[in-house]
């Protein structure tokens, strides 16, 4: 590898070590958003009715709604970081790598969602009374659908960070473009719960594809996003 | 198409080197009349000469306007949006900014007519007006990417940075549209309901003739309105910078002269 691309990926671990660090002294993450989660797993019981089994039949639908609905959190919190103090600017006059910034983000952004997508999955298990079968097809189906979510909503972030109406304008952006990863990952758990693993890959090839797709698109373009005071 | 603003004659305005105040030119006036000779015609065509359908009946006409508007706001549009945003990327001229949005505004009248026309057909043909078939899914995401799109324009009234944040939001809703379009086939492919196919050869040579020519009049049309859309886009350019100078040159006037 040549000397750049060793630096894009220094320039990752800086920024990652830096938003994780501050995600370990401010423990939004852990005070705020997982609980968040938990909550919407109780609604989801609310609204449907836990003796008829609708419960167990919809947790693949469940479980994605309830992360997308945290990496909306997840990811908004990511940048409010950057907006105190002029963080945006600051990370700018660095000098880092667009692209090592761009991954740096999502990296940390993937530990704090993979972390709570583990919280979630034990969430399921005890409170939809979901056997958890299949398990290749889940942890691959997450790990794949968890960085194009990651990819994707650091992207999207990035485009409505600073803007007066950034709050609705990233769910409004976000969600529909990540409807590959909802279909994707809900098609790949179901598949998994119910024991055809086959269909199950199947669905993880798209949601690789995604990834992959939107991991090299953010590290073509956030060069342009990083020009914005 | 001509602002009320406008007194003296386009030659004459040329001629003292002042940009015109309208969207008009020789060109795109020929263009309209195109555009709206082909349309009409190809409603006639849709709607009164061409043969009812053996098994749909009269609601076939429908699909003389709906699948015409789904390619032009769906391939056109979208593709010019894209063309549009990574040149803007590339050049980072006005031009390629006001391009995409342009298009994409089209795009998104051009979708939402498509979503209507396809729910006033289903309801006497499939017996409802949505049914979660791909391409009806697909078209609904790409409906509610393309109001994304208009909501980041409106955000922002920094033109730079409006230019440079709608370029990459359009580029990445372009590079989704393959991606949606593949999970939703996949998704629904299972269990799809028959769609007409329009380009069956045994298609009747006048519904077949018919098809083609809504396509080329709303393809035209289509670029007809952009065309004025683009023009639009850039007055209202050339106005917010003129009310700048002007706002700076009143306080200039307003300061105290010095020595």
């Amino acid at each position: 590898m040549d000397r750049g691309g060793l630096l894009m990926w220094r320039d990752a671990l800086l920024v990652a070590g830096k938003d994780l660090r501050i995600e370990f002294r401010s423990k939004i993450a852990l005070n705020q958003i997982a609980p968040f989660a938990l909550v919407v797993l109780l609604l989801f019981a609310f609204a449907l009715d836990p003796d008829r089994g609708f419960l167990g039949e919809a947790t693949p639908g469940l479980f994605w709604i309830t992360v997308l609905l945290s990496t909306l959190l997840v990811v908004q919190r990511s940048y409010a970081v950057e907006a105190a103090d002029s963080g945006r600017d600051s990370l700018r006059l660095t000098g880092l790598d667009p692209a090592g910034v761009f991954l740096g983000k999502a990296a940390a952004v993937f530990v704090v969602l993979a972390l709570l997508e583990v919280g979630l999955a034990a969430g399921v298990r005890l409170m939809y009374d979901t056997s958890l079968r299949g398990w290749p097809v889940l942890v691959v189906a997450s790990l794949a659908a968890t960085t194009g979510l990651v990819a994707a909503g650091t992207m999207y972030g990035a485009l409505a960070a600073g803007l007066r109406a950034r709050e609705t304008l990233l769910p409004l952006l976000f969600l529909p473009v990540v409807a590959p990863v909802m279909i994707g990952g809900t098609r790949a758990f179901a598949a998994a719960l119910d024991g055809s693993s086959g269909e199950g890959w199947r669905w993880c090839g798209l949601l690789i594809t995604f990834a992959v797709a939107y991991v090299a698109l953010g590290m073509l373009l956030f060069e342009p996003l990083l020009e914005d005071s | 198409m001509t602002t009320s603003a406008q007194v003296e004659t386009p030659r004459r305005r040329r001629g003292r080197n002042e940009r015109l105040a309208t969207t008009s030119s020789r060109f795109t006036r020929a263009l309209g009349v195109i555009a709206l000779l082909m349309g009409a015609s190809a409603l006639l065509l849709a709607l009164v000469i061409s043969p009812p359908e053996v098994t749909q009946g009269d609601a076939v006409r429908l699909f003389y306007l709906h699948v015409p508007l789904a390619v032009a706001g769906g391939y056109l549009g979208v593709g010019l949006l894209a063309v549009g945003s990574i040149g803007y990327l590339w050049k980072r001229t006005t031009f390629w900014d006001l391009l995409a949005a342009s298009a994409a505004e089209l795009a998104l009248i051009f979708t939402a007519l498509t979503l209507l026309t396809g729910s006033l057909w289903g309801r006497p043909v499939w017996g409802t007006y949505w049914e979660w078939d791909p391409r009806l899914t697909l078209t609904a995401v790409l409906f509610v990417l393309l109001i994304g799109y208009r909501a980041m324009r409106t955000a922002s009234v920094d033109p730079q940075l409006r230019a440079r944040r709608s370029a990459v939001i359009g580029l990445l809703a372009a590079a989704d549209v393959p991606l949606i379009r593949m999970s939703v086939d996949w998704w629904r492919g299972l269990h799809q309901t028959a769609t007409l196919n329009p380009l069956n050869p045994s298609l009747d040579g006048m519904m077949l003739f018919t098809f083609f020519w809504s396509m080329v009049s709303f393809a035209v049309l289509f670029l007809w309105l952009l065309v004025h859309r683009f023009r639009v886009a850039w007055l209202e350019e050339q106005l917010a910078d003129r009310a700048l100078d002007e706002a700076i040159a009143q306080r200039r006037a307003e300061a105290p002269q010095t020595p």
